[in-house]
């Protein structure tokens, strides 16, 4: 599993998850928002176009981070779930609590 | 030196089930080898069980639950302890044991993840998904054994 991160135009850092957010690896997505969100960052978005599967321990980091980002003042926006995903995140009643969009595009705008 | 993975590949004969092969493994108490020892298995069953979709979601979710569970909690992460794993797999069904050193836990008792209360809570998901990821589950009686069931006719 690798993370793409990037700052765009509109100041939405845009963290793109490659491979599986579990046990093992969920620890670097936390600090590397949590940096962001230190250094001053409030908009932040999870796209998860190439990503497998998550597990619970993952799911908990993003249920952790979005009640800091808003605890800040911020938003954590998720984008590019497959269906399995979706499908996740509807059992688990997730998708109450967060802002999901079906593409990335379409999640910077709803900023 | 670290410990490493361990497997072994046999055959095996359960006709009631359709079982025809077993693939064990010992994992080391580190959740640094939860994604290796998924993708072994994975691996394994994709070549066999006829629904590759549930393999590649439904079980790499439960099986490392299931491990992460037994590194975290059954042996509290402690070294000199390891986890062991027993697949027996065919065509159309999957049952995967996990069994942790420790003392086992209560699995009668869970609160439900998704009642608003626990919903912004970060912990609580695990043993949830695995119900509700794989067809059939089973506990030993002191707890600390799970042995999760996949079928597809």
């Amino acid at each position: 599993m690798t993370f793409s991160v990037r700052k765009e135009s509109n100041g939405v850092v845009v963290v793109a998850v490659d491979g599986q957010l579990i046990v093992g690896n969920r620890q670097e997505l936390k600090q590397r928002i949590l940096d962001a969100l230190e250094a001053g960052d409030r908009k932040f978005l999870v796209d998860f176009s190439r990503t497998g599967y998550i597990d619970s321990s993952g799911l908990g980091v993003l249920v952790s981070l979005s009640k800091k980002i808003r605890d800040q003042g911020g938003d954590l926006r998720l984008a590019g779930l497959n269906e399995d995903l979706k499908t996740l995140f509807e059992l688990t009643k997730l998708d109450t609590l967060f802002g999901i969009s079906d593409s990335p595009g379409e999640a910077l705008t709803a900023f | 030196m670290r410990p490493a993975l361990w497997a072994d590949v046999r055959a095996f004969e359960q006709a009631a089930e359709g079982l025809e092969a077993e693939l064990r493994l010992r994992i080391p108490s580190d959740v640094a080898f939860v994604e290796e020892a998924v993708d072994l298995v994975a691996r394994h069953l994709e070549a066999s069980f006829i629904d590759r979709s549930l393999v590649r979601f439904n079980l790499r979710i439960a099986l490392t639950e299931a491990l992460a569970n037994a590194i975290y909690y059954g042996n509290a992460q402690d070294e000199t302890k390891g986890v062991a794993v027993r697949v027996l797999f065919g065509r159309h069904a999957v049952h995967l044991e996990v069994t942790d050193e420790g003392g086992g836990f209560d699995y009668r008792f869970l609160p439900d993840p998704t009642l608003p209360e626990a919903r912004t809570l970060p912990t609580g998901r695990g043993l949830f998904l695995i119900r509700n990821l794989v067809d059939e589950v089973r506990f030993n009686a002191t707890g600390n054994s799970i042995c999760m069931i996949l079928r597809r006719d």
